[in-house]
């Protein structure tokens, strides 16, 4: 049957079974989004593109499925960058359709005319310039499946005027991919596993490094089997979170910059790494040159080209996590490893005073307060997405995930504003979760008109902005290396309390750590969105914090606090040791 | 660090080019030179990309590479026994008096003269990048008024194609992301 162009974007959407798309209409997509009334998609409108693109993220993240997002050619396209580059780090699988001027235009700086294959290809997994709609079926085909297949990413289609305005013979039988380049599933040879399998049952200190592969190929359970078949204990990264439960007694919690002193020690004692689908970012490595340097690493990843790229692996297993795992789970030998378990639960006990929840209770309110009272009244059941900054370290360290795909956060970019957009997306893909965005004043402000989306849309998140007066993360760095001179971190914000109102939405206020609880449970009872504007001490810190570039081990610590205690004798004993 | 020699065959599609020199610029390998034209398969182009790398970067480069949709295989060539040529085309300033001398010249490495005017010659030649940068040597006191070289074209010596690499075999696509 005859369709125009515009038709069969949707017909497609339809049959890659898209239920929600994100976006902004103008001029060049205009033909997409009159025939976009005659489908059953729902459309959601976001107030800027930035925004459409993190939902989709957010989307994707929380579902596994997909995310769509849509905007028009030029300004359109260009505010979308940010989120394809979020995407693209964090490996998560998107889809931009993008409106271009009509073919004839096209080179001519025609109106709202940009190079959006050209400004996009460094941070796609693939892109398309379609200007022809007998290609239009085929192209968003082969986007869906290089998006989700593989190691996910963003792909984006660019498709001109003319081209959605065209009419052609759909079929959708007849427009399988043909991608004959693209190699999104391999496997490392047997000899390989071999190696593997040697190192791993003759280690004495190993040590898993789980990221963020765990999730995508939803090797959770493998690895369950895995770690305690081989009692192996498990560090997490960013993004790893929620692949292990954190009450499981062999999980550490998270690695690197702002990891568990006891989990970067760990690292660095290791005789044997073994990296399952995780880079080796530099926020996770510290100073490659004295990383791990008595362990041998295996490293299972899906992307060859991760293999050697910042870390020399004696074993590479190439592959899909899931399927490495159950290849190698049964042939390992049954491991006991107490000695080493026993040793790091011992540098545990020491590193537990960077804990201020340890501190006594002086009314002073902390944003680890917040984030582990959230924690507890959620019953660590909730969705939680994060901006970037102080807020994002805090809340990996004390919203403890025992369940997979409740952390959306942006780690490779570290993208301020992705904290409510995401939120939304996430909470489109699972009504039924509990969502709460968790972001800075600076961060929330880059995004917050969103709150006019999640209003229109009638979705609930609940926004917990942590609003120290700050652009806090910055600060921190600033007062750490930069001798305290805070160059354009003091930071005004609006009322925020006011500005949910301005929205139609609910707004409340914590000052004290007393009014937390009542404003979370304030918040969940509440129908519609809510922002608590959690006013939290102005200049405290993310600690253990590894120096940019600094050995792993050599962290900086939080120092003996300055705010007034009870009775000094309520100073716990491990003071002593965190001054040192 | 040494060079190494990649053959990449690609899809012929618009942007394809690009795609390739943008990932060397983005990644900050550097491209001694590059090359590409037709294969003997219609719709597929061969690119011979020579590049300064050490081992494990060239490795890199090569998983890179397979990482770009659009590229069906690349061979690195560099420890294989490889046909290296290049093309020059070079157009030498002459008088009456010294042409002979330039044509012997030219002779002497096996080049050919392609034009010729009282002012000057043209000399094409082919071969390895060393003949071709000794012939340049010799003509360079006569006065070179301009030279175009393709780059290097490679190709492994023997019978078998281009190979696929790395060692690693298909498994099966888990297409979408887990329950």
């Amino acid at each position: 049957m005859k369709r125009t162009g515009a038709q069969i974007i949707w017909e497609s959407l339809q049959r890659e079974d898209v239920e929600v798309v994100f976006g902004y209409p103008g001029g060049a997509i205009l033909p997409a989004y009159d025939a976009m009334l005659d489908y059953p998609i729902h459309h959601v409108l976001t107030r800027h593109e930035q925004g459409a693109t993190h939902m989709a993220d957010g989307y994707a993240r929380a579902s596994g499925k997909v995310g769509v997002a849509m905007a028009t050619s030029g300004p359109g396209a260009t505010n979308m960058v940010t989120g394809i580059a979020t995407a693209m780090m964090d490996s998560s699988p998107i889809v931009c359709i993008t409106g271009q001027v009509s073919s004839g235009l096209v080179g001519l700086d025609a109106f709202q005319e940009t190079d959006v294959t050209g400004i996009t290809l460094p941070i796609t997994k693939h892109n398309y310039l379609v200007t022809r709609v007998e290609d239009i079926a085929r192209s968003i085909r082969e986007a869906f499946y290089i998006a989700a297949t593989g190691r996910p990413g963003p792909v984006l289609l660019d498709i001109t005027k003319d081209a959605q305005q065209a009419s052609y013979e759909f079929d959708w039988e007849a427009s399988a991919p043909r991608l004959p380049g693209y190699r999104p599933a391999l496997r490392a040879l047997p000899a390989e596993y071999e190696k593997a399998i040697t190192l791993i049952n003759s280690a004495k200190r190993p040590l898993i490094l789980a990221g963020h592969g765990v999730l995508q190929s939803g090797a959770m359970k493998v690895l369950r089997d895995f770690v305690e078949k081989a009692q192996i204990p498990v560090a997490m990264t960013l993004l790893g979170i929620g692949c292990f439960p954190a009450t499981h007694p062999l999980n550490l919690g998270m690695m690197g910059m702002h990891g568990e002193a006891w989990v970067n020690h760990s690292i660095q004692q290791a005789d044997l790494l073994l990296a399952f689908g995780t880079r080796f970012d530099d926020r996770v490595t510290g100073n490659v040159k004295t990383y791990a340097p008595k362990a041998k690493k295996i490293h299972i990843e899906i992307d060859p080209s991760e293999i050697n790229k910042v870390i020399k692996a004696d074993v590479a297993l190439v592959g899909d996590l899931r399927d490495v795992l159950e290849e190698l789970s049964p042939r390992i030998a049954p491991g006991d490893h107490e000695e080493w378990i026993d040793h790091i639960n011992e540098m545990k006990g020491d590193s537990a005073v960077r804990d201020i929840q340890n501190l006594p209770d002086t009314g002073h309110l902390y944003a680890a307060h917040v984030i582990n009272d959230l924690w507890r009244h959620t019953e660590g059941e909730a969705l939680i997405c994060t901006d970037v900054g102080q807020h994002q370290m805090w809340t990996a360290q004390y919203y403890k995930h025992d369940k997979p795909f409740r952390l959306i956060t942006s780690g490779g970019l570290g993208t301020m504003g992705f904290g409510l957009p995401s939120a939304i997306g996430a909470k489109m893909a699972c009504p039924d979760a509990e969502v709460w965005a968790i972001a800075g004043d600076g961060g929330f402000q880059m995004t917050a008109a969103e709150l006019t989306t999640a209003a229109q849309e009638n979705v609930k998140v609940n926004v917990a902005v942590i609003n120290n007066g700050y652009l806090g993360m910055v600060r921190q760095w600033q007062e750490f290396f930069y001798s305290k001179r805070y160059a354009a971190t003091p930071m005004k914000s609006p009322d925020f309390v006011k500005l949910a109102e301005a929205h139609g939405l609910a707004g409340l206020r914590v000052t004290e750590r007393s009014q937390v609880e009542g404003a979370i449970r304030a918040a969940r009872e509440t129908e519609g969105t809510v922002v608590i504007d959690f006013r939290v001490a102005k200049e405290d810190s993310v600690y253990p914090m590894v120096p940019a570039g600094a050995d792993l081990h050599e962290m900086i610590r939080r120092p003996r606090p300055r705010i007034p205690l009870a009775k000094e004798s309520d100073a716990p004993e491990e003071w002593e040791m965190a001054t040192k | 660090m040494s060079l190494h020699t990649f053959a990449a065959y690609v899809e012929d599609k618009p942007g394809v080019l690009n795609r390739v020199a943008s990932l060397f610029r983005r990644r900050a390998f550097n491209i001694e030179s590059l090359t590409v034209g037709h294969t003997e398969q219609p719709g597929v182009s061969r690119m011979t990309i020579a590049v300064e790398a050490d081992d494990l970067t060239a490795r890199r480069v090569e998983a890179m590479l397979y990482k770009l949709v659009n590229v069906l295989r690349v061979d690195d060539l560099t420890a294989r026994s490889t046909v290296e040529r290049d093309l020059a085309l070079i157009k030498v300033a002459v008088t009456p008096t010294n042409r002979t001398e330039v044509m012997q010249l030219a002779d002497v490495f096996r080049a050919r003269i392609v034009d010729v005017t009282n002012e000057s010659v043209i000399v094409e030649t082919t071969g390895t990048e060393d003949k071709i940068e000794g012939l340049i040597e010799v003509l360079r006191p006569f006065g070179i008024i301009e030279m175009a070289r393709t780059g290097i074209v490679s190709m492994s010596r023997g019978a078998a194609g281009i190979s696929p690499n790395p060692p690693l075999v298909a498994a099966e696509v888990r297409e979408g992301a887990p329950a």
